[in-house]
């Protein structure tokens, strides 16, 4: 398993309603209904991964999410969970702002633009940084919003949206001393738990 | 000789008329005493009777959804869903017992207007009472009870199967594990009742339809029947699929207008391919298919609403289902679009059920559902696969606990 989703599942309670938008191959949420017996709701795409959604017995809507995501009831779910996803939506936004209609809590993961070595990049380069967890050419990316942590610290202020946990972690999700000092300088990936 | 029958066929199969004689009370108020249904069933009953598959036919279908019945006949077609039925495929016969049947008021051996009515000596004709898929699914249980199945590892069907689908959920929510809904459509639209009605026309306004008793003036309306077929095909193709069929004149991209003759005839006579072999089909339906039966299924389809029964709310209807559900659309279908689809969808997850749903890009329009398209396959084999794990499971768990006990 992915490690941000290792930490994730920590905050995922048993018997809950889980909406994972973007759920690739399912293999989170089969986990999560094995060892938490959670309701699973996955969203996807790619073709592919529906595929595999079925194999896993997850339960997978083909449904985009630049489409909105109307046709879910309001606080309809337990936890809605956008991993690894949020940089590459047209609204992030309007995305958070529907997470928060839906779910009781939320659970978001993206990677950290303001990581020191992207920084770097920039400066001394002057070419869009890439990485192992931004591994595109900038015109081939899927990755169309990228934001900080403090981006996404300053849209939770904004938007009156209550931070339960903040996770800033490394490739291998371990978290160090000088990313909790300067977690947008020193994390590659953000995990955020909220609610309203 | 014998034909050779491919290998992952389910080979030579024999329908059994099963009869029933509890009275079968209608969703209209009319009453059948007695009724028989013709059935296949494909591969073994398992000792926990659990892994029984029904499967619900369209409008045109039958109990012959696989297999032969011929052994000789080298022209013989399989049944209709003969690409999905079979050892290794996507309702793999190895590992379920699946279940097909003719609906009452069909044409192909269940009692139906053909019949002929005890009381007259003659076909029942127009006076066979209207069926819903209410009643449908309720002589289906009636099946499901014959042969000792309390429920279904799976219901599965396409377009008017579908809705059969769904009402099992709604009516016999116990009964079912998995419901898989193809190409359906949680009601009919204004326009696919137009349609429904033009075939309806077509048939009664047949000078030989005679007011539906045809069949006491020896003979049935052919170009009525015709006609209706014409105008439903189109309606299950796509402008796409009609421009590869009829377009295959290299020369120039012609949009499916290939002569028949190679000229035009500046007269009312067929010029296009697409004309003949719209009436070829017609007509070819129209000797093999009842037309008080179209008539009666088009009606079946028009009535089908199982909100009306829970303030027109879909949701309320499903709220005690406690089926998983696999829904899914085909983007060229435009008879029941994915939009059709996505409301069923989105009712589920209204009334909190398991549902997954695929929209599969398709050219062939609301015929992608019979079609052997490689992802819409792939998905009903996961989907299946994890049936059959599941079922393992529950087996074990049971065999455990008998064990124990």
């Amino acid at each position: 398993m992915r490690a941000d989703l290792e930490i994730i599942q920590q905050w995922i309670a048993p018997e809950s309603r889980v909406l994972d938008l973007g759920c690739g191959d399912g293999a989170f949420l089969a986990h999560l209904k094995k060892e938490k017996n959670i309701r699973d709701c996955g969203l996807e795409i790619d073709v592919d991964n529906i595929n595999l959604c079925l194999q896993a017995g997850v339960n997978v809507i083909e449904q985009d999410l630049n489409k909105g995501l109307s046709n879910f009831e309001s606080d309809s779910f337990d936890t809605v969970l956008l991993a690894h996803t949020l940089q590459t939506v047209e609204r992030p936004d309007i995305l958070v702002e529907e997470m928060l209609r839906i779910g009781k809590n939320c659970i978001i993961t993206f990677p950290n633009f303001a990581h020191w070595r992207h920084r770097l990049k920039l400066l001394s380069g002057g070419n869009m940084p890439q990485s192992s967890s931004l591994p595109y050419e900038w015109y081939d990316t899927p990755n169309i919003h990228h934001c900080t942590i403090r981006d996404f610290d300053r849209l939770c202020r904004e938007r009156n949206i209550k931070i339960l946990r903040r996770t800033v972690v490394d490739f291998t999700h371990r978290s160090s001393f000088l990313m909790n000092l300067h977690p947008n300088l020193f994390g590659i990936n953000a995990i955020y738990h909220f609610t309203r | 000789m014998a034909k050779t029958i491919p290998e992952d066929s389910v080979g030579l199969v024999t329908p059994e008329l099963i009869h029933f004689d509890e009275p079968l009370e209608l969703r209209s108020g009319s009453v059948i005493n007695v009724y028989d249904l013709m059935v296949e069933t494909y591969g073994e009953l398992n000792a926990e009777k659990s892994n029984a598959i029904l499967i619900c036919h369209a409008l045109s279908g039958d109990h012959h959804a696989a297999g032969y019945h011929d052994a000789d006949d080298e022209k013989e077609k399989p049944g209709w869903w003969d690409n999905c039925i079979g050892p290794g495929k996507a309702f793999d016969t190895n590992l379920f017992y699946i279940v097909s049947l003719n609906n009452l008021g069909g044409c192909a051996g269940s009692t139906g207007p053909s019949t002929i009515n005890p009381e007259t000596d003659k076909p029942f004709g127009p006076d066979f009472p209207i069926i819903t898929v209410r009643d449908w699914v309720k002589s289906q249980a009636r099946l499901a009870d014959y042969l000792g199945i309390d429920q279904w590892a799976a219901v599965i069907g396409g377009s008017l199967g579908g809705m059969q689908v769904m009402r099992w959920a709604i009516s016999y929510p116990q009964r079912l594990r998995h419901a898989i809904i193809i190409a359906a459509a949680p009601k009919l639209s204004a326009q696919n009742i137009a349609f429904n009605e033009i075939a309806r026309q077509s048939i009664t306004s047949d000078p030989d339809f005679h007011a539906g008793r045809y069949h006491d003036h020896g003979t049935y309306p052919k170009r009525g029947l015709t006609l209706a077929r014409m105008i439903g095909h189109v309606t299950y193709l796509s402008d796409s699929a009609m421009r590869d069929k009829f377009g295959k004149d290299a020369i120039q991209e012609n949009f499916g207008r290939d002569l028949r003759t190679g000229k035009l005839n500046f007269s009312y006579e067929v010029d296009f391919q697409v004309e003949s072999y719209l009436q070829y089909k017609g007509e070819t339906f129209s000797s093999q298919f009842d037309a008080n039966t179209y008539l009666l299924i088009t009606k079946t389809l028009d009535y089908f609403d199982p909100s009306v029964d829970y303030e027109f709310d879909l949701s309320k209807a499903f709220a005690q289902s406690t089926c998983k559900y696999l829904v899914i659309s085909f983007t060229s279908d435009w008879r029941f679009p994915p939009e059709r689809s996505k409301e069923i969808v989105d009712t589920l997850l209204k009334a909190k059920q398991q549902v997954s749903y695929l929209e599969v890009e398709a050219d062939e329009g609301h015929d992608a559902f019979l079609l052997p398209i490689p992802r819409y396959i792939d998905a009903l084999k996961s989907y299946l696969g994890c049936v059959a794990a599941e079922l393992n499971k529950q087996d074990d768990k049971q065999g455990v606990s008998a064990d124990a006990g």
